[in-house]
């Protein structure tokens, strides 16, 4: 499956929940804000998301430098 | 509305130049009340582009002294300020760009006991902290005082921007947030460092951000969190929803007074054994002092750099090899900064161990204080 992850195309196998995807980058259990395509998600329900084949997914981590 | 003097009327005269501005808007910044938290990398410019911009009076939060790792982003500061208090040096500064400036200081840590006391006094929260346990403590006094929040953090080359307010129909930074990431999962700027410019972008954001909620110019970055990549110069902007389920600002609110935001973080109190300093300590062994010292790290970094005559137990195994350790002469434990140490004191005082005590400030502090032969790792 090929998704656009912040603006760049990748490759997965199979399909993944949103929660294996942040895993997967290394974002696992870290504070992220999720779009999915161009929809927000509240972060309860990133644990219930599926990413599929052709998705547009946005995600950045929060930080609390300052 | 405040009047503004002859003097003013020529300071601004850039602002009033701008007829979607004008006298009215900078007459409502003359009024306003902004509350700055924290005194580093972002509450240098924005304190600094407030005052120049004719905010009437700012309130400042910040406990510590300047040092030299601030100077490579905390335009606030000088080389002659190394040392002082940040707000004393940021004083000087801030009537110096603009004499007109009310600044009121808070020489303390911004903590859930004096948290509702102090921002009761303003009109925009400006949340320019460098953890997560004050930045949740900023939010949720922002929500029951039902005052903006305006959020930045950095971090290495990426930084973030916006704005929270519930009482304004926006999400709070719980709905963005809800969980802590556990401690060390995600690093400090102390950590994982930070570009010295990126402060100066977000901090002017943000700065920009309170000006517009003031005057009421423009449309504030409510919902939205901005995201700026400084390698690629990209900006992305995240569209954030309210949750009706938030503790804080949702329908049934489960938090509504201060909490202990540092347990909340996952953040352990700091262990309460006894110290002594590296120079008390080496005025003891100078003396020929009889005691044993015991350190804690790890074989490697033991091999990397150790202080004569100490002996290795790795925090680990401190309990099961209690039977090697004297119970009837001082027994000084040291790790590198003394994070383990104290750990490991208050595992063998539970033992019933009543001669251990902790080195304070570790290895790296000997290396730094008494012994520069001892190498820093």
């Amino acid at each position: 499956m090929t998704i656009t992850l912040n603006g760049a195309k990748r490759e997965f196998p199979g399909t993944l929940t949103l929660p294996d995807l942040l895993e997967a980058v290394g974002l696992g259990g870290k504070p992220v804000v999720v779009e999915h395509n161009q929809t927000a998600l509240l972060p309860r329900e990133i644990a219930t998301t599926v990413v599929k084949d052709s998705d547009v997914i946005e995600i950045v981590q929060i930080t609390a430098g300052g | 509305m405040s009047d503004l003097s002859n003097a003013e009327l020529q300071r601004y005269a850039r602002h009033l130049a701008i007829p979607e501005f004008g006298i009215e808007a900078q007459r409502k910044l003359k009024a306003a009340r902004v509350l700055c938290i924290g005194a580093g990398g972002l509450g240098s410019p924005i304190t600094m582009y407030l005052a120049a911009a004719g905010v009437g009076k700012i309130g400042l939060v910040d406990a510590d002294v300047v040092e030299i790792s601030n100077l490579q982003r905390q335009v606030l500061f000088g080389q002659d300020d190394l040392g002082r208090p940040k707000l004393e040096a940021a004083r000087d500064r801030l009537l110096g760009i603009n004499p007109h400036l009310e600044l009121q200081t808070y020489a303390e840590r911004f903590t859930a006991a004096n948290a509702m006391r102090i921002a009761a006094d303003y009109d925009v929260i400006i949340d320019g902290t460098d953890n997560f346990p004050t930045r949740y403590l900023s939010n949720d006094v922002s929500v029951w005082l039902k005052k903006p929040n305006v959020y930045g953090s950095i971090l290495r080359f990426e930084g973030q921007v916006g704005v929270f307010a519930p009482h304004l129909g926006a999400p709070c930074y719980r709905c963005m947030s809800p969980q802590p990431p556990a401690p060390g999962l995600v690093p400090s700027c102390a950590e994982g460092g930070v570009l010295g410019v990126l402060p100066g972008l977000i901090g002017t954001m943000q700065a920009l951000e309170a000006i517009k909620l003031i005057t009421g110019i423009g449309q504030p970055l409510l919902g939205k969190l901005l995201h700026v990549d400084t390698l690629g110069l990209r900006f992305r902007t995240f569209t954030l929803r309210r949750d009706s389920e938030c503790p804080v600002c949702g329908e049934n609110p489960t938090i509504t007074e201060p909490i202990d935001y540092e347990g909340f973080c996952g953040i352990q109190p700091e262990l309460k054994v006894k110290t002594i300093s590296v120079r008390e300590l080496h005025a003891l062994r100078e003396k020929g002092d009889n005691h044993f010292l015991l350190d804690v790290r790890e074989p490697d970094e033991y091999a990397k750099a150790h202080i004569e005559g100490s002996v290795l137990i790795p925090l680990g195994e401190v309990t099961v090899r209690a039977g090697e350790l004297p119970r009837d002469k001082p027994l000084y434990v040291h790790c590198k900064m003394g994070g383990r140490s104290a750990k490991a004191v208050a595992a063998l005082e539970a033992l019933g161990f009543t001669n251990a005590v902790n080195v304070t400030g570790g290895i790296t502090a000997w290396s730094d204080e008494v012994d520069a032969g001892v190498a820093r790792y």
